[in-house]
């Protein structure tokens, strides 16, 4: 089997997915039209070598629909040779891109290809593709469906995580996320996005409080009590989870992560296209690996798409430098962290989405790009990158460095 | 000879539809009417001379929905996919006909329109009401388990949008006509004397034979479908509603929402299609024929007096007494002054009697001020209630009720003082809960006319009256007391003497199952929370704390005394006696039990149950847990059968829902074990007795029925 190298990562800063937000004005094509450009240009890329443009995106309608890559790929005047992809496994669809985009290097079917996503969630809201999970009542009745926020309240309930434990994880992750920011550990990675006339629209990470206090979060009310007790959905969860007297709402905008826009993207290729273009290669694609488990906690996929992986690399936890894992909730990193073994210090060192937020389709190419930065800047080898999906699943991907 | 329906043309060519559908109070949907319409339907469209037609009724109400009877007796032909839309499919049709059979067709809806009935009128053109404050407009088939099969599910929300719909269809509410006409299910509202008028009118006025939902370019009112944000966000909400309230338990709701949100996607015709689909899945449900046959074939016939024995002349009571002002002595003065009863009400003190009253008085003022009463109304009630201190004051009494503390020897004394100034012909009854009436009787110098009429608490809210034949009570004095329960206008089954009767003595299965779990390890949380799945209104140790544990204590140690060598230890002692004996959490009124009950947040269970009934390792699967709850009150049931405490299975199923609140999906607790098939049913109790004890162990009596699969029904 051939090797997937990583040559680039490339991503925009993330606006607050509200009309407010910094990005709002941008089209989602644009973004991702910015971001291919930027590969292009940083690498000074023969566009007509690209085999495949593979990008995750979550709500894959109106202008986010049609396989955008491909649309974006011909208006970053890439060759029109480039084809392009869009695939959605739900929160994860990043990494899955870029998964997919080296599966096929290593597959050896393509040399040089690009994986990685987009989402305009202040342009296309979560949600806005409907689902036969959400809103065919058959199918939510049958699947148990409740929404993550209730399946994180769970999580938090069952293993004990107080208000002021979530909170704690929350406020860290905001004060790590400032001190990179603050010291330049992302500026390898990220690119401004530009209005029409080229100046400069959003250059860091718009929802970020590295302030924030603990006192300041304990003030937030909890997110998913409404759902819970007056829709219906702790009743729902209870029915999986009878042992449970009842959920605790512990979740709120502070320990969750935020809605926000963005666009990252992956360069891959052979070993051999890159001595051919004298692209230097980052790292390695180690191995990949897609879960799915009980979908109404929903949240529980990391840990199994982690071993899973692990064992596909015949590694050990402990073989792993730096973990990755999305702050979709902080009850999520908190599970597993505990079930993997893992201290604190090796995981989202650099603060997570609980700060910087989660563009759903584009965070898996993201929070990569973010660990491989991270693995360079401290010499060392070996990544896991991991996000809690949808409907159960987990998905995951080691990377190593090379020298 | 028209049965249901009369057609009659008048000289500007509208046709009239009377609908009287003879021999019943009511209109309703019967395999006549459906050929009688037919027929209606196929003249409206032929004859060129026939402009349009207008349907009304010949009674005081519109028409109700499908006959359940004819419905519960066809159902023995439905058997697989093809007989159930043979049987669900033909009604859709002909409503489908009316309203394409090209000329316009009017509802003059002149009282109440229910399931079939308003399917109908929305099957029509047009829909005028007559403004009648006691008329009712819903679709409450799903209180039955069913669905509204004739074309409610597409017509409505097609008409007023799926939210409202889903509000009407899945709670089965009703609307009065005003609300009706707010909501767009009717067009206008006039005086019932303009009723027809109305709607010949808007025939004469060139009303169109075409329903909203067949022209060009419609659409669904709020919008449809998966892509429209409105309707997945009340699809969302709503089934996860549906499955918090069913717990998964009951099909209907469910069925409900999947018809509306399939069928509103697709053409009417292809809709109908889907609906008669999942009203077949409905009819061919087990849950659907429990629920029709239990709650109301057999709770009907039980308040017609299906118990009462026959060839006695029925009777009312015009004063009636009561020993006792306590809690339950006062609920049932409420129920009967509320009945037109005059009541005498006696206690020990004036006091006492009084403060008996007071609770009807509060009762009163609450009914005033939600506008169920009015205040002369209130005032005439309470005027009816008569507290007493002199037994003297009871002699013109045709029945007394006892409801004084449970003691042998103060339930004797005052039977004996209440009986010397009582006629010969007087009903005895006392409302005991746990004392075997034949005992009791022996204070009776008359006790062929002594009988237990076993209340439920709270008395105005609780719909059972358990009555219990003594070995002495005569056939009169039960007619009486089933006249009597009848008079309340609540539910009475009729059981043999025997310990706790039947529903106190089953009950207690439940309840030690639970505490028998807790003992063994198993967590807490799981089993309230599986019993509350299960479908019981609250968990085994939630109920103990309100009943307290002291009574557990008190019954359990008299029954020790009572049955001397013949008493059998329960599997929860062990637990009641912890419970009250070393950590002195005695239940809600004691301010503490399984729970903890703290001032300013929700009641939950107490941590210290952990220490003291430590978590076993390996916790049963939920399936399992239920299984132990559900099928130990079967089995006692069962067992109340065999020794004669039951003589007839409706009985058996409406105790076991309306008094302790076993799960009405199962239709009781005899049609549970039928739904299950007795042979499964024994073969499951034999593995639960190896497993968790010779409670669950069926008699012979009963592993004699299972190998010939022999049927309570």
């Amino acid at each position: 089997m051939a090797d997937a190298f990583i040559y680039d990562c490339v991503r925009t800063p993330r606006g607050r997915g509200k009309s407010t937000g910094a990005l709002h004005e941008v089209t989602p094509i644009q973004l991702a039209a910015q971001i291919l450009i930027a590969l292009r240009e940083r690498n000074h890329l023969d566009t007509s070598l690209v085999d495949d443009i593979v990008f995750g995106c979550v709500s894959p309608v109106g202008e986010q629909g049609a396989v955008l890559p491909r649309v974006a790929a011909i208006i970053a005047d890439y060759a029109q040779t480039v084809p392009g992809k869009q695939l959605n496994r739900f929160c994860a669809s990043g990494l899955e891109a870029v998964n997919t985009a080296a599966a096929q290097i290593m597959a050896g079917q393509s040399d040089l290809t690009i994986g990685g996503g987009v989402e305009s969630m202040s342009r296309v809201p979560m949600g806005a593709d409907g689902g036969a999970w959400v809103g065919d009542p058959a199918v939510a009745y049958k699947s148990y469906f409740a929404p993550q926020g209730i399946g994180a309240d769970l999580i938090a309930t069952m293993h004990g995580f107080s208000r002021q434990d979530v909170d704690t994880y929350a406020c860290e992750s905001q004060r790590r996320a400032g001190q990179a920011w603050k010291n330049g550990w992302f500026k390898n990675s990220v690119v401004p996005v530009r209005d029409i006339l080229g100046e400069v629209l959003l250059d860091r990470d718009e929802h970020m409080r590295p302030q924030t206090t603990m006192e300041e979060l304990s003030n937030l009310k909890p997110a998913f009590t409404q759902l819970g007790e007056d829709y219906g959905f702790d009743a729902v969860a209870l029915q999986r989870y009878p042992a449970v007297e009842q959920i605790e709402h512990v979740h709120t905008g502070g320990n969750s992560s935020g809605i926000v826009d963005g666009c990252a993207a992956v360069l891959l290729g052979s070993k051999e296209i890159g001595e051919r273009l004298g692209l230097k290669p980052r790292a390695r694609i180690r191995a990949f690996s897609s879960i799915g488990s009980e979908p109404t906690i929903m949240l529980t996929g990391p840990a199994l798409s982690a071993r899973k992986v692990l064992k596909r690399a015949g590694m050990q936890a402990s073989n792993i430098d730096l973990f990755e894992l999305n702050e979709a909730f902080a009850s999520v990193v908190m599970l597993y962290m505990q079930d993997m073994q893992i201290s604190h210090d090796k995981i989202n060192v650099n603060g997570g989405a609980i700060a910087m937020g989660h563009p759903l389709g584009a965070t898996g190419a993201m929070i990569l790009g973010t660990v491989l930065d991270e693995l360079e800047r401290r010499g060392q080898g070996t990544a896991l990158i991991n996000l809690c999906v949808g409907a159960g699943m987990g998905t995951a991907t080691i990377i190593e460095r090379l020298n | 000879m028209s049965q249901t329906l009369t057609v009659s043309v008048d000289s500007d060519g509208i046709a009239l539809l009377m609908i009287d559908v003879q021999g019943r109070p009511m209109n309703v949907v019967t395999p006549e009417f459906m050929q009688e319409l037919t027929a209606a339907i196929q003249q409206i469209a032929s004859d060129a001379a026939i402009k349009g037609a207008v349907i009304t009724s010949n009674k005081a109400d519109f028409m109700a929905g499908a006959d359940l009877k004819w419905l519960l007796a066809s159902h023995a032909k439905v058997t697989d996919a093809k007989s159930a839309m043979a049987f669900a499919w033909p009604l859709n049709e002909l409503f489908r006909k009316l309203e394409t059979c090209g000329k316009p067709v009017a509802a003059a809806v002149n009282g109440t329109a229910l399931g079939g009935g308003l399917e109908l009128a929305l099957a029509c053109h047009y829909r005028v009401a007559a403004d009648n404050p006691h008329a009712r407009i819903g679709l409450p088939e799903v209180l039955v388990g069913l669905l509204p099969g004739a074309g409610g599910t597409q017509r409505l929300p097609r008409l007023i949008g799926i939210y409202d719909a889903l509000m009407l269809i899945v709670e089965g509410t009703h609307l009065n006509v005003q609300e009706a006409l707010a909501k767009k299910i009717f067009h206008k509202v006039v005086p019932a004397d303009q009723l027809v008028a109305t709607a010949r009118q808007w025939i004469l006025d060139g009303g169109s034979a075409v329903q909203p939902w067949d022209a060009k370019g419609f659409k669904v009112p709020g919008g449809a479908g998966g892509m429209d944000a409105r309707s997945v966000q009340t699809f969302m909400g709503g089934t996860a509603l549906v499955s918090k309230r069913t717990q998964h338990n009951y099909p209907a709701p469910i069925a409900i929402m999947s018809a509306v949100y399939e069928g509103t996607q697709v053409p009417l015709e292809t809709g109908l299609k889907i609906e008669s689909r999942y009203l077949s899945t409905l009819l061919l449900s087990p849950v659907t024929r429990n629920m029709i046959r239990t709650m109301f074939v057999n709770k009907g016939a039980a308040e017609k007096g299906a118990r009462r024995p026959s060839g006695i002349p029925p009777s009312k009571v015009a004063t009636l007494g009561i020993l006792g002002a306590g809690m339950m002595g006062a609920g049932i003065a409420y129920i009967s002054a509320r009945a037109g009863m005059q009541v005498k009400l006696l206690d020990t003190t004036l006091e006492k009697a009084e403060q008996g009253k007071q609770y009807s008085a509060k009762l009163v003022a609450k009914d005033v001020e939600r506008g169920r009463s009015t205040p002369a109304k209130g005032a005439e009630l309470l005027a009816r209630i008569q507290p007493v201190t002199a037994y003297q004051d009871l002699a013109g009494c045709e029945l007394v009720v006892e409801a004084v503390f449970e003691d042998r020897a103060v339930k004797a004394d005052v039977t004996k003082k209440t009986e010397s100034v009582l006629a010969n012909t007087a009903v005895f009854a006392s409302n005991t809960s746990t004392l075997p009436i034949t005992g009791l009787a022996e204070a009776s110098v008359r006790p062929a006319n002594f009988i237990g009429v076993h209340f439920f608490s709270p008395a105005e809210k609780m719909p059972l009256v358990e009555i219990i034949i003594g070995k002495q009570s005569s056939p009169e004095t039960l007619a009486r007391a089933v006249d009597y329960v009848i008079q309340l206008k609540k539910t009475p089954i009729v059981v043999n003497d025997s310990r706790g009767f039947y529903t106190s003595r089953v009950f207690a299965t439940f309840t030690n199952e639970g505490m028998t779990l807790l003992g063994e390890g198993v967590s807490p949380a799981l089993i309230e929370n599986v019993a509350k799945q299960a479908g019981m209104p609250v968990g085994p140790l939630a109920v103990l704390d309100e009943v307290t544990l002291e009574l557990v204590y008190h019954v359990t140690q008299q029954t020790q005394k009572d049955l001397g060598t013949d008493y059998r230890e329960t599997s929860s002692w062990p637990v009641v006696r912890k419970m009250v004996e070393v950590l002195n959490r005695q239940g809600k009124r004691h301010g503490q039990g399984f729970y903890e009950y703290p001032a300013e947040a929700r009641k939950h269970l107490w941590a210290g149950l952990a220490e003291h009934f430590p978590l076993a390792k390996t916790q049963p699967e939920a399936a399992e847990v239920r299984k132990r709850l559900l099928y130990i009150q079967a089995l006692e049931t069962a067992r109340c059968m065999e020794e004669g405490v039951l003589s007839d299975a409706a009985d058996g199923d409406l105790g076991s829902i309306l008094g302790w609140g076993f799960p009405p999906w199962t239709g009781g607790t005899l049609s549970f074990i039928d739904t299950l098939g007795t042979k499964t049913f024994v073969a499951e109790c034999q593995r639960l007795a190896k497993a968790y004890g010779p409670r669950f162990a069926p008699s012979a009596w009963l592993e004699k029925r299972a190998a010939s699969e022999q049927k309570f029904y």
